[in-house]
């Protein structure tokens, strides 16, 4: 049964993940764990193949080739032409899809503050590769739950690298979205951003399924 | 209980556990192989053959890129690495993927003859790993031909045996 919005369902309804992976294998891999966690699947070799799917490829006139809501990006981060981190970009600058939760996966040869460069660009998690079926699941559950959380919110309109203090990520057990609840965490002057990981009590001890902690950073 | 399948699927089991416990896998084959079922029972086998198919090219391409002493493409190379290294993680193909370490090292310095030996060997190991896969994957079928199923195998306790240094180039 197609799902044609997520938020209009009230049974369990199936993501529809884009992912973006210039390795063959890797999407090979992506695709199946995708599907055997009971989501939709679309793959696509690259970051530009990425935007031309939603329609952002800069063609004002395309909707985009895509005939279903996409829930969730998962992106490889170090991809020839555009990487991870630019898609991540252009779909956070993106009105119509910077609500969609992105995700960066990477080899552990990416060094902390590349991942932390994400995270403050409006990821939603980082996963380390190879990817696990445990990864796939808890990010599912994570996504599932942000988006339940999201309906009926409004959204707040300024972007991350506007206030980069704003992504907190609430300690309440409904959402874990850095893009939502920024209007009820603390703009503080001295921003004090910290990524909590909501979702702690999921199987957190495969090495590849660290999320990255944070500690209050200071910054000007 | 029928004993031919019994006995090859005792042969299966000692054979996967052998090949995790002498390096050639790891733990993300097992992640694979969590992934295949009734309705997709070639999963694996496709996805280490695009794997091999990965390998021979990008080893030819890195072979062209190191061939000439006075014009090597280290950055060619290093890309050539980077995705085999890459590839080699996700399908759990452990010593490609340790050869990929110390090639990277190779080329970070510009170490032509020693890229050229990883390269050797990389291809090497492809090669064997691709043999052993075959052998594993004609066992499968053996089994399933036989009218039994394909046992799962824990390797955690074969894990603790998998303390083999880096293969050197």
């Amino acid at each position: 049964m197609a799902v044609r919005d997520l938020s209009s369902s009230s049974s369990s309804p199936e993501l529809h993940v884009l992912a973006v992976d210039d390795s063959f294998v890797d999407r090979k891999v992506i695709e199946r764990l995708l599907r055997i966690s009971s989501c939709k699947v679309t793959t696509v070799e690259s970051g530009t193949r990425a935007l031309q799917y939603l329609g952002l490829d800069g063609d004002k006139g395309s909707s985009g080739l895509k005939d279903l809501k996409v829930n969730l990006i998962v992106t490889d981060y170090s991809m020839p032409g555009l990487t991870g981190y630019e898609l991540l970009k252009k779909i956070k600058e993106s009105s119509a899809f910077r609500e969609i939760p992105v995700v960066i996966m990477s080899s552990e040869n990416i060094q902390p503050r590349i991942q932390h460069r994400c995270m403050t660009e409006g990821a939603e998690d980082f996963l380390l590769k190879p990817v696990k079926l445990a990864d796939v699941k808890r990010l599912k559950e994570l996504i599932m739950r942000s988006g339940q959380a999201e309906e009926g919110k409004t959204k707040n309109p300024c972007t991350k690298r506007i206030l980069q203090d704003d992504i907190d990520s609430s300690p309440s057990s409904s959402s874990s979205s850095s893009s939502s609840s920024s209007s009820s965490s603390s703009s503080s002057s001295s921003s004090s951003s910290s990524y909590h990981d909501d979702v702690s009590s999921l199987d957190d001890d495969t090495p590849s399924s660290k999320r990255m902690k944070l500690e209050s950073r200071v910054h000007d | 209980m029928n004993t031919v399948v019994a006995q090859l699927q005792r042969q299966f089991q000692d054979y996967i556990v052998s090949l995790y416990q002498q390096g050639f896998l790891d733990n993300q084959f097992s992640e694979l192989r969590k992934l295949q079922d009734e309705g997709t029972p070639d999963f694996v086998a496709e996805v280490v053959s695009l794997f091999f198919d990965d390998c021979a090219k990008l080893i030819n391409n890195m072979s062209t890129s190191l061939e000439r002493p006075e014009n090597v493409d280290f950055k060619q190379v290093d890309s050539g690495v980077h995705q085999l290294k890459g590839s080699s993680s996700s399908v759990g193909a452990r010593r490609v993927k340790n050869v990929c370490i110390s090639f990277k090292e190779c080329c970070d310095v510009q170490n032509r003859e020693g890229c050229l030996r990883c390269l050797q060997q990389v291809d090497y190991e492809y090669k064997m790993l691709k043999t052993k896969l075959q052998d594993l994957f004609n066992l499968e079928q053996q089994i399933l031909q036989a009218g039994g199923t394909i046992p799962q195998v824990d390797i955690n306790e074969t894990d603790t045996l998998l303390n083999f240094a880096n293969v050197q180039g």
